[in-house]
């Protein structure tokens, strides 16, 4: 059993009683323990929305996503909340950070939510943040960091809750080149050394060339898919 | 880490969270003081107006109040005297014993109130021997009469000159007495002044053909405060042929106009109040604008939507108890202030005052209650405009906040 994510038939509806627009339509996915996944696709062809979808903050008009054997479908909005909190580590495009925390207080405090000791919070700070290379940062406010650190952060907080997988939405959108492959590579090593499971998705050509799979939405469709999900067991 | 959480994002802002504080405490200063002033004015106008005559509670015959006759006096009654003596919040008491008579001299005749009273009680009640402006005190006992000013001028009437007082005895005989001057009043109230002369208690009986017999028994409190109390007790441990009154019953237009004022006065507060609701409110509204996607961003990552409403709720009671702290300590100095030195009318206005025997000061009081109301209501108000933002937070979709 090393399907993280199956999502059968998901179909998102915005506004279905004015003017409907169909962001997503019976997408199909299947994402394996370990693989490290581009979503890619022109703007407006449904990638947000998708990873909303399969990360549980945004429910789909239609369609089933097994999270690890789970239907977070059906979950009841707390349930889902603590699943999240639990399974599931995000990266977002910006604004990632508490802005009045600090590097390491912004990666404990999940752990905090989480309710781990204090023993091991610090300990898996010091590790993520030696990891993301930024052990020298851990007091500093974002504001004091740029926007490359903050992603990192970002990344080693996605990461301090120990979660199946890690949903980033254009994590490197507004990072120069530099930043950007810098991140890529702290996202590689960590996906080929510990295994852990990425999805991100991007519009960054750089960035594709980096994943080991890539699948290409167009108008709210999977229109090519490098390792396709197999339509049945 | 909650409380962290929150303490930090106070500090955030520090110009906004300073600003919404000292807004908070200029008005909790505001009101106090305001209210403070406004109840010290008022307190020392019926401590005035009590003091120059009804006192703060009176004890009658049942119908005395109704019709002002002899007839509805009462026999001076030891267990009586005692029971009110012993209430607790009562500091003295004296009896009196009026009627209207008809003073003259010579051709000339004048309608007046000749109250017959205990000299030294009377005198630590209402500081009757303060009003003394020629002459001197009466003793118990002694034949001799205090005569307003005014009416002693109209009857051309001279400080040991005799005044011969003529009216109906409570048996219904004519009463008749001659008396000399011992002394003449200044009332600053004209009515007063025209109109009243006193004469020891037991000439007045004696005169009256009213042995033992008083109009009213007037009572004179330790503290303005304890009135209510003082009146339940009185009105319930009485006999049935007695009736306690509070001056506010003897003289129920006064306090239909201090409550009238007061009103008044809430009108503003309540102004007041609305003014830094919106105040706070704005602060609030900026807040949450300014974190929609730090919101949206912490509930994605699986904090829930309870816990950031705390964050919410701690910043919000934080700024507003700080508020009110500063600010009824601030008030504390303030009321302070204007309790050591009032403040004082000149003028037109005071001469008006004076008139009336009312000296033109105006104290605040400082009672801790105002402290406690004021401080407590702009918290309540604080805390209610809270629930607008937890609510926001409570309906929160993560998805939604974090694309604004
Ligand atoms: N809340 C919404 N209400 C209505 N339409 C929406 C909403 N969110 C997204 N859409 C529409 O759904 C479609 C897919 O949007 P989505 O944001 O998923 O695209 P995207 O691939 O992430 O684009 P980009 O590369 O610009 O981020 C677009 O046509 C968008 O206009
Ligand atoms: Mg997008």
């Amino acid at each position: 059993m090393n399907t993280v994510i199956d999502a059968h038939n998901i179909s998102k509806v915005y506004n279905p009683k004015t003017i409907p627009v169909h962001a997503v339509n019976n997408v199909h996915l299947h994402l394996e323990r370990g693989e490290f996944t581009a979503l890619v696709g022109p703007s407006g062809s449904g990638k947000t929305t998708l990873l909303n979808i399969i990360g549980g903050l945004d429910a789909p008009t239609e369609g089933v996503i097994m999270v690890n054997g789970v239907d977070i479908t059906r979950m009841r909005p707390n349930d889902l909340i603590n699943f999240r909190l639990n399974n599931i580590g995000f990266v977002f495009q910006a604004f990632n950070l508490i802005p009045v925390l600090t590097a390491r207080e912004n990666v404990e405090f999940i752990m905090l939510l989480q309710k781990r000791h204090k023993k091991e919070r610090e300990q898996r700070v010091r590790e993520l943040m030696e990891a993301v290379g930024l052990s020298d940062k851990l007091d500093s406010r974002p504001a004091q960091l740029s926007g490359g650190q903050q992603q990192r952060v970002a990344v080693a907080r996605a990461l301090a809750s120990k979660p199946q997988f890690v949903l980033a939405d254009e994590p490197t959108a507004n990072l120069d080149s530099h930043s950007a492959s810098t991140l890529l590579d702290i996202m590689e090593r960590l996906n080929r050394e510990e295994g852990i499971t990425f999805l991100f998705s991007t519009h960054d050509q750089r960035v594709i060339e980096r994943a080991r799979r890539v699948i290409t939405l167009v108008d709210g469709r999977i229109a090519e898919d490098s390792a396709p999900t197999p339509t049945a067991h | 880490m909650l409380l962290i959480l929150a303490w930090r994002n106070i500090w955030r802002n520090r110009n906004r969270s300073l600003i919404t504080i000292s807004a908070i405490a200029s008005f909790v200063l505001l009101a106090i003081v305001t209210v403070s002033l406004q109840q010290g004015v008022w307190d020392n106008l019926v401590k005035n107006l009590v003091s120059l005559y009804t006192g703060y509670a009176q004890v009658h015959g049942k119908d005395y109040w109704e019709e002002q006759t002899l007839e509805n006096s009462f026999e001076i009654n030891e267990q009586v005297d005692q029971l009110v003596q012993q209430t607790p919040g009562v500091r003295n008491m004296t009896h009196r014993l009026e009627s209207f008579a008809l003073a003259s001299s010579g051709e000339k005749t004048r309608g007046c109130l000749v109250v017959g009273i205990d000299p030294v009680h009377e005198d630590s009640l209402t500081r009757l021997s303060a009003k003394i402006h020629q002459g001197d005190m009466l003793k118990p006992g002694e034949e001799a009469a205090l005569v307003a000013e005014g009416l002693a001028e109209k009857l051309n009437l001279g400080l040991g000159d005799t005044i011969v007082l003529l009216t109906q005895g409570y048996y219904g005989s004519t009463a008749a007495m001659k008396v000399a001057i011992k002394g003449l009043l200044h009332f600053g109230s004209p009515e007063l002044n025209q109109r009243v002369a006193y004469v020891p208690l037991a000439l007045a009986q004696y005169w009256l053909d009213a042995n033992k017999r008083a109009t009213a028994l007037v009572v004179g409190l330790t503290n303005a405060d304890q009135l209510p109390a003082v009146a339940r007790t009185l009105k319930k441990a009485l006999p049935d042929e007695y009736e306690a009154m509070t001056w506010q019953e003897m003289m129920p237009e006064i306090n239909q106009h201090i409550e009238a004022d007061s009103a008044g006065m809430y009108i503003m507060l309540g102004v007041l109040y609305l003014l830094i609701s919106f105040g706070i409110f704005s602060t609030l509204l900026m807040m949450l604008a300014e974190r929609q996607r730090e919101f949206g961003m912490l509930n994605a990552l699986g904090m829930p939507l309870g816990k950031i409403a705390r964050v919410v709720l701690a910043e919000t009671i934080f700024l507003t108890l700080v508020g009110c702290l500063v600010g009824v300590a601030l008030s504390y100095p303030a009321v302070w202030y204007l309790v050591e030195h009032p403040i004082v009318f000149t003028g037109e206005l005071a001469k008006t005052y004076e008139k009336f025997g009312f000296e033109p000061i105006f104290p605040a009081i400082m009672k801790a209650r105002i402290f406690i109301e004021q401080g407590l209501t702009v918290l309540i108000i604080g805390f209610v405009l809270a629930i607008y933002p937890v609510w926001r937070v409570m309906h929160l979709e993560a998805v939604v906040a974090m694309r604004k």
